[in-house]
């Protein structure tokens, strides 16, 4: 499977949706922080340029806040796209970040547990 | 046995290049009764069509198959090619090889295999044919036109003036629509009252035309031609013949809550009102939610007022039954509900408004008599932020996935007559794409930029963010800079998607016409039939069928009233005759066709029936011919299958059946 293939389905998203609109850009707190800019992840995707973006500084700026996935107006997500990059990333380096059984004691009813998720991918490499 | 003739087309290669026309010839050979099959290039050609017609009298044919396209197309083409050569036009069957079979599929083996089927299963049923005439109707010549706005007012117009009479049903006190709330129109930038109220005029005087206002279409019945619709008038409360419109009633009562809706609730008006000053009729309506004399029996302020006794506090609804040959349906639109939109603080802030909202600010008789301030604080605003595409091209589940098509244009009409009103005044548009085709448009939104100085930055905004100084903060982003934007602004102009009238589904239902997943009315055809809906006698004018601006609403409306000007110009319609009957000795008298029926065709009589030697009087129903629109829904509900369709009998269904199973 290709690395575009693979950020598909670990994402969920096709990229072709995308109108380029910059939403996700303009929602994005970390924006200045970014190399690669939200609205731009797309276009990596679809040119076949996953490893440039695996690469990139945003890959690990993005707080995992879903501001761009929650207001994407063509659901295509693009906060999905770089956690779909970065976690190809970490299994490459197989530094898959938690084990089964670590995972209970750290549930917390109050924390969304995608947020946990993402957190520890980021974190933990 | 009938003598078949099949003729398979080729439709260019649209059929050829994925079906084997020549072996569907073959085998149509084989089947029983096919005395004749041939191919051809183009069968509706008149060259194709003069080959079936020297095959009938040649091969003394008594039923034929045509393999083509979709019967919505040529159907009608070849039945009339029959019946010039003395065959009767329901012994034509047409096997759609094309919509059906080579548009959907690639592989020619397959593709092949299924026309052979499709073109059995028609062999099959013109086996059973039996011919059928064609029955007559009368029509009505009077057409009703659903909705008063610009769409309605020019359709009634335009067939009124060709001679026949025409009702509009509005819902609310007056006509006018939708239009009659914008200050200026586009590309010219004309005043939308100063070219709205003449044609308002027009229609109210024109002697052809009847106008029901404040009134909704409760019922539909009938068929094309023949339609009967009850309207509710609603209460006005008001003598329409004694008022004069003078005004007093409105200035004097004192219940003063209501939220005016013509303003689009941006402030309030009385109980008894008139939507707005050219309102037609200029007869006000009293509001039953707000009136005090009608909630508590106290106050009656207005009938003192009333210098002719015109307040009637005991009108009740009134319900009119009418008859028409054709209906218009003009319902027209509204903008979406943003409740869903929390990020652009809709909700919050009273700074940030919709476009249809600054249009009445804008106008000299809107809330702020036409000057340009902050709802929330009464200053001038110094930056204005416009976000295009609030809602539209959205596959999320928030908005609409198509684009409005009018925002582009009105936002530069907008920021243009702001920069020209208030030069001090900076105009920023947030747009994804600005779309401008249309005769001189694209040369209007140039000019906003060129002339005016109007600040175009492409990207969506993110986010508008009340501050406690009551300025905006709006998060946007410059694509083409590729950097992120925070504007402070004291205005926000929201282009908001629009959606067709909430009310269209109801309608739709009544008259059986279809809608699609947007509640957008569907045409016959999208290119060749754009003002026709699917149903006979019901057509489209207006958004009600798709966004459009004032321009191509009105040649919409001019289309429609064309079309139906070319029904009430016929005197009679010919009826399908393929409608149900019953078949006495299986009908047990249940009514479950008469529920099922939607055009009120089947009715029951008693009748004396001799059921294999026993005589008894039984409940038989009986349908209507020239009621059934042969939709069928009554032999598919028949317990007993004594209801059966003519041309499309349970015993030529199960033929086609059984010969694709073969």
């Amino acid at each position: 499977m290709s690395a575009v293939e693979r950020i598909k389905e670990i994402s969920g998203v096709n990229p072709l949706k995308c109108m380029k609109c910059g939403k996700c850009s303009a929602s994005c707190p970390s924006f200045d922080a970014m190399d690669i800019k939200p609205h731009q992840f797309v276009s990596y995707v679809i040119n076949d340029d996953v490893e440039a973006l695996a690469n990139s500084k945003s890959a690990w700026k993005c707080l995992s806040c879903f501001a761009c996935i929650e207001r994407c107006p063509r659901d295509v997500q693009p906060g999905k796209l770089i956690d779909a990059a970065r976690q190809m990333l970490i299994r490459q380096r197989g530094q898959e970040g938690l084990s089964p059984d670590e995972i209970p004691a750290l549930l917390d009813d109050e924390t969304p547990q995608q947020l946990l998720m993402s957190a520890f991918r980021k974190y933990r490499r | 046995m009938r003598r078949i003739g099949v003729f398979v087309c080729h439709c260019g290669s649209n059929i050829a290049a994925t079906v084997d026309v020549k072996k569907v010839v073959e085998m149509a050979l084989n089947e029983q009764g096919v005395v004749h099959a041939e191919d051809y290039p183009y069968m509706c050609s008149e060259a194709g069509q003069s080959r079936i017609a020297e095959a009938i009298k040649e091969k003394q044919l008594s039923g034929i198959v045509v393999c083509s396209c979709s019967p919505r197309m040529h159907e009608a083409t070849f039945r009339k090619c029959a019946e010039t050569c003395g065959l009767n036009p329901y012994l034509v069957e047409i096997a759609n090889i094309r919509e059906h079979c080579s548009w959907i599929h690639k592989d020619v083996e397959e593709a092949t295999e299924k026309a052979v089927i499709l073109m059995r299963a028609a062999v099959a049923k013109v086996h059973l044919n039996a011919p059928l005439q064609a029955g007559e109707s009368a029509v009505t010549k009077r057409a009703l036109v659903i909705g008063g706005g610009i769409a309605g007012i020019q359709t009634a117009i335009d067939i009124a003036d060709a001679g026949y009479k025409v009702d509009i049903v509005e819902k609310t006190p007056s006509i006018g629509g939708r239009m009659s709330q914008l200050d200026k129109t586009f590309p010219t930038l004309d005043c939308s009252a100063c070219i709205l109220t003449p044609k308002m005029v027009e229609a109210a005087s024109h002697e052809n035309i009847t106008i029901h206002t404040y009134s909704e279409v409760e019922k539909v019945s009938g068929f094309v031609g023949n339609f009967t619709v009850d309207i509710r008038k609603k209460a006005r409360f008001v003598n329409m013949d004694k008022c004069t419109g003078c005004g007093v009633c409105q200035e004097k009562c004192p219940s003063k809550k209501p939220l005016n809706e013509f303003n689009r609730g941006l402030n309030t008006r009385t109980a008894i009102y008139t939507p707005f000053a050219q309102a037609i009729p200029n007869v006000p309506v009293i509001d039953p939610q707000s009136c005090i004399k009608l909630n508590t029996g106290k106050c009656g302020v207005c009938e003192k007022f009333c210098q002719v006794g015109a307040i009637d506090y005991t009108q009740k609804d009134e319900i009119i039954t009418e008859s028409y040959g054709a209906i218009v349906v003009a319902t027209g639109f509204d903008t979406i509900n943003l409740d869903k939109y929390g990020e652009y603080a809709y909700n919050e802030s009273k700074d940030v408004i919709t476009s249809l909202e600054l249009e009445r600010i804008m106008n000299a008789a809107g809330p702020t008599k036409g000057h340009l301030e902050r709802l929330s604080d009464g200053k001038a605003p110094k930056e204005i932020v416009f976000i295009q595409c609030v809602g539209s091209r959205c596959s999320d589940q928030r908005g609409k996935p198509y684009c409005s098509k009018i925002c582009c244009m009105y936002t530069a009409k907008h920021a243009m007559l702001i920069r020209d009103k208030y030069p001090d005044t900076n105009v920023t548009v947030f747009y994804i794409d600005v779309r401008t085709p249309g005769k001189n448009f694209d040369e209007f939104y140039r000019r906003a930029v060129e002339d005016y100085g109007v600040n175009y930055v492409k990207g969506q905004v993110g986010k508008v963010a009340p501050q406690p100084d009551g300025s905006l903060l709006v998060h946007g982003v410059d694509l083409l800079e590729n950097k992120q934007i925070l504007k402070k602004a004291d205005m926000v102009v929201l282009a908001t998607a629009i959606e067709p009238n909430p009310d269209v589904r109801k309608i739709a239902t009544m008259l059986t016409a279809s809608i699609d997943t947007n509640n957008f009315l569907t045409e016959a055809h999208p290119k060749l039939r754009p003002v026709e809906s699917p149903t006979a006698g019901v057509f489209l004018s207006g958004v009600c069928q798709g966004p459009k601006d004032i321009p191509e609403t009105v040649a919409q409306a001019g289309a429609a009233a064309v079309k139906v000007i070319g029904l009430l110009a016929k005197d009679k319609l010919k009826t399908n005759p393929c409608t149900a009957k019953a078949d006495e000795l299986r009908c047990n008298g249940c009514s479950q066709c008469a529920n099922v029926c939607p055009y009120g065709a089947i009715s029951y009589e008693v009748r004396q029936v001799n059921d294999h030697g026993i005589r008894e009087d039984r409940r038989i129903a009986v349908v209507n011919s020239a009621l059934c629109q042969g939709c069928g829904a009554c032999t598919v509900t028949c317990p007993s299958g004594a209801m059966d369709l003519q041309g499309f009998s349970n015993r030529q269904i199960i033929a086609e059946v059984d010969a694709i199973c073969r």
